[in-house]
């Protein structure tokens, strides 16, 4: 297989695994605020993240620096292209993680309002960016040999905004099923009865996004030529039925695993179709940024290559073994027995 | 102002607000790692009380390195497409292999450090630190081998394709690990980063101490610091002077700026008193001239050749007087932090060393200078590289994104300088409001910690 392939899947499974991962942090955020009706509520639910949020968000710079390293052309363009949604992302990234670690460090209430209101922004906000920019990039930038003729209110087109909205429903519930298995009581159960209310519009949004793309996109051209893709699709829709049917049955880890394989598979639904473009043009095809034309020579793949075949598994192993030592339900108790907690 | 001077700009405020952070976490890592390992040998409650104390501090800037430098990977790619373009195939991978290798280690195993205290064994929370620590500098060495290979390019080729667009690309990536310049870059900067962290932990310390507050354990942080300090200094300055020869061989510009040698001579004295003039191409000032002092340090050669700006055309030379300037006064710092330090295990073998006020006083007002001797370093590394982004290969003014407007970018530089600015409050207010309250209020969970721990 050619390496450019390779690491086309590399670079969908990066961003994959990011979405799965920091899903459900970004959910938690921008939900606390509902679900944690107080104060200890809400340190329970900035603590049910807190040992793994750092190492969630590293699959970002993780996929950014693949994108980097071995499509440099890609990386130039959609960086400096997105400027100013990607600005906003990293403003709300920036005060995410700034509000996990200092929540908790002055008692103060209106300390506490602002960390609050910053916690549900900065979930909220990246969710959407996220979806509005993979829509574009779906859709095609408006780009040609003379450069790029789009703007970001022009992001902020239809089918950008349907698939921002996917995004913010899918990681929302996939934020309150992580609520419902991480914490006890009433918490919990509010946080299974959100998933299950969240889960109708996301169902909707997910169908209206499956038939919009078919008008905005190519994305389907692919399914037309290898119709096995078509299972991809279909994984993520049964996935997301799943999800349903175990959060009905209350077997919350199910359902929690049901959306993570559900986010994956919607990110991989989207990227086939891109193949082999990483970012399409909408202007003539001719200008499409693909895995052929904008990659590094073939040195650079196969040092590439080594170093993720060495330490990707790696960093899988000791993350499971993270997820392990941090598999119990927190409580009040916990967080007020650590004072290093948040 | 223009897209350029204004993405140049906001590269320096975001890259230099980063440093504030980094440095501490490198050197403050090792030494919590160190004070939690006694713990662990020796069960002495005050160790941990160490640990953790100077954990919170730790945390508290820790944050901010981890979110600000999200900013400097983002950046190259918004502000600088073309330069990303150019050397992506080569300056693409250590970044990657850096999240990779070394950035996950660190960002997990902090979350284990921070949360495992009544989850892990007590062996194994001490192997998270010095995973973090580890991870920490090992995540140094991957951005400065990147940033050394701007300063002195190796391993690549230029290709054309069939655009006929040239960019650089990767031919020898062992070249690239060895580079001499990204080494040496590295032990310099990693081990300036343990004078923060000692002169922050002597600072804070002495502050206490002054204050009677807490002896046994104040005193045994600063004399672990100030050790800790002392070899750091001296390493710093060992590495700054072979760093100083791989300019001169690969930098010509930035040696001659940093000296402010503007004829090629060989026996170049060093002047304690020395005054650039730019204009007129000579320095105005240069008194108490120790003979062939800069070729000796330079070169290793005291009769050496010293290449002068004049050999130059204007257009390939730094800014001398920032890169000058920065220079001195970085070296200057350094010196005094050096003597500080060497005081601070002196004194602090004493019994009555709380007695010594004034010298625990000028500790405490020593604690920002380590860090702007820093930021004076990344000046000279940064401005003295000038024109150039890439030395030799690339310019500066030719790496700028083409598709980004001044509107954008002044409202990035705002948005920053503002975001940045209400960071940097908090974050001081939280570091003076925990570092004043001294480890009294961490004492019930750490016996209980204790208690469950095993």
């Amino acid at each position: 297989m050619e390496l450019q392939i390779t690491w086309f899947i590399l670079w969908s499974v990066l961003w994959a695994v990011y979405f799965m991962l920091d899903g459900f942090v970004l959910g938690t955020g921008m939900l606390s605020g509902m679900l944690g009706k107080s104060d200890m509520e809400k340190r329970v639910l900035v603590n049910s993240v807190g040992p793994v949020w750092n190492g969630n968000e590293v699959w970002l710079i993780t996929a950014g620096g693949a994108t980097f390293a071995a499509f440099p052309t890609t990386y130039a363009l959609m960086f400096s292209y997105l400027y100013t949604a990607l600005l906003l992302l990293l403003f709300a990234l920036i005060i995410r993680g700034v509000a996990f670690e200092f929540r908790g460090k002055v008692d103060n209430p209106s300390w506490k309002l602002s960390s609050d209101v910053a916690i549900i922004l900065s979930g909220f906000v990246p969710a959407l960016l996220f979806g509005v920019a993979f829509g574009n990039i779906f859709e095609g930038l408006p780009m040609d040999g003379s450069g790029y003729h789009g703007s970001f209110l022009a992001l902020l087109n239809p089918y950008g905004l349907v698939t921002g909205v996917l995004f913010v429903l899918l990681f929302a519930v996939h934020g309150a099923l992580y609520a419902s298995v991480k914490t006890n009581g009433e918490l919990s159960s509010r946080a299974r009865r959100m998933a299950g209310n969240l889960w109708i519009p996301l169902l909707i949004v997910a169908v209206v996004f499956l038939g919009y793309t078919k008008f905005a996109t190519r994305l389907y051209d692919n399914y037309f030529k290898w119709p096995v893709l078509l299972l991809i699709p279909v994984i993520a829709v049964a996935a997301l039925i799943a999800v349903k049917y175990f959060t009905v049955k209350d077997a919350m880890f199910k359902a929690f695993a049901s959306s993570c394989v559900t986010i994956v598979f919607v990110t991989f639904t989207g990227v086939a179709g891109l193949f082999p473009s990483l970012i399409p043009s909408s202007i003539d095809p001719a200008y499409n940024l693909t895995i052929f034309n904008s990659s590094s020579s073939q040195y650079t793949l196969v040092i590439m290559t080594a170093v993720a075949v060495i330490f990707v598994p790696i960093v899988i192993a000791y993350k499971v073994w993270v997820y392990r030592v941090f598999r119990a339900r927190v409580d009040e108790k916990e967080v007020l027995s650590n004072s290093e907690a948040y | 102002m223009d897209v350029l001077t204004l993405s140049r700009w906001q590269f320096a405020v975001t890259g230099m607000f980063h440093f504030i952070f980094v440095p501490l976490t490198l050197g403050l890592s090792i030494l919590i790692a160190y004070f939690e390992t006694r713990y662990v040998m020796t069960n002495d409650e005050t160790w941990l009380k160490m640990a953790k104390f100077w954990g919170k501090l730790f945390l508290i800037n820790f944050i901010l390195g981890i979110v600000t430098g999200i900013t400097m990977e983002f950046q190259l790619g918004m502000n600088w497409a073309e330069y990303s373009k150019y050397v992506g195939d080569i300056f693409g991978a250590p970044l990657a292999i850096e999240a990779m290798v070394a950035f996950f280690l660190e960002s997990v195993f902090i979350g284990v450090w921070v949360f495992g205290w009544n989850k892990i064994s007590k062996k194994m929370h001490a192997i998270s630190i010095w995973i973090v620590a580890v991870a920490t500098n090992l995540s140094a060495l991957w951005i400065l081998l990147a940033n050394g290979w701007m300063q002195h390019p190796v391993g690549y080729h230029l290709v054309t394709n069939t655009a006929g667009q040239v960019r650089a690309e990767m031919i020898d990536f062992v070249a690239m690990l060895v580079n001499p310049y990204g080494l040496i870059k590295f032990a310099h900067t990693v081990t300036s980063g343990y004078v923060v962290a000692a002169f922050f932990v002597m600072g804070i310390s002495a502050w206490h101490l002054v204050r009677r507050n807490e002896m046994t354990f104040f005193k045994r942080s600063f004399r672990a610091a100030s050790i800790f300090g002392l070899v750091a200094c001296i390493l710093v300055a060992v590495t700054g002077e072979f760093h100083g020869v791989e300019i001169a061989k690969t930098q010509p510009t930035k040696l001659a700026a940093m000296e402010a040698v503007w004829e090629t001579q060989r026996g170049v004295p060093l002047s304690l008193i020395q005054f650039p003039d730019v204009d007129n191409e000579r320095n105005s000032i240069a008194w108490l001239n120790i003979p062939n002092l800069v070729s000796f340090l330079a070169v290793h050669d005291a009769n050496g050749e010293v290449k002068g700006l004049k050999d130059f055309p204007k257009e390939l030379r730094p800014p001398v007087l920032p890169t000058f300037w920065s220079f001195r006064i970085m070296v200057a710092l350094g010196m005094f932090m050096t003597f500080i330090s060497m005081l601070g295990v002196y004194l602090s073998g004493k019994k009555d060393f709380e007695k010594y006020k004034l010298f625990l006083s000028v500790v405490l007002f020593s604690l920002p200078l380590p860090y702007i001797a820093g930021q004076l370093g990344w000046i000279v590394a940064e401005v003295g590289r000038q024109p150039w982004i890439v030395y030799g290969v690339l310019k500066t003014s030719d790496a700028v994104s083409k598709s980004i407007s001044t509107v954008q970018v002044v409202g990035s530089l705002l948005g920053f300088t503002l975001l940045y600015g209400g960071l940097a409050v908090i974050d001081i207010y939280l570091l003076a409001k925990y570092s004043r309250k001294g480890p009294d209020g961490i004492l019930t969970s750490i016996s209980y910690a204790t208690e469950r721990r095993n």
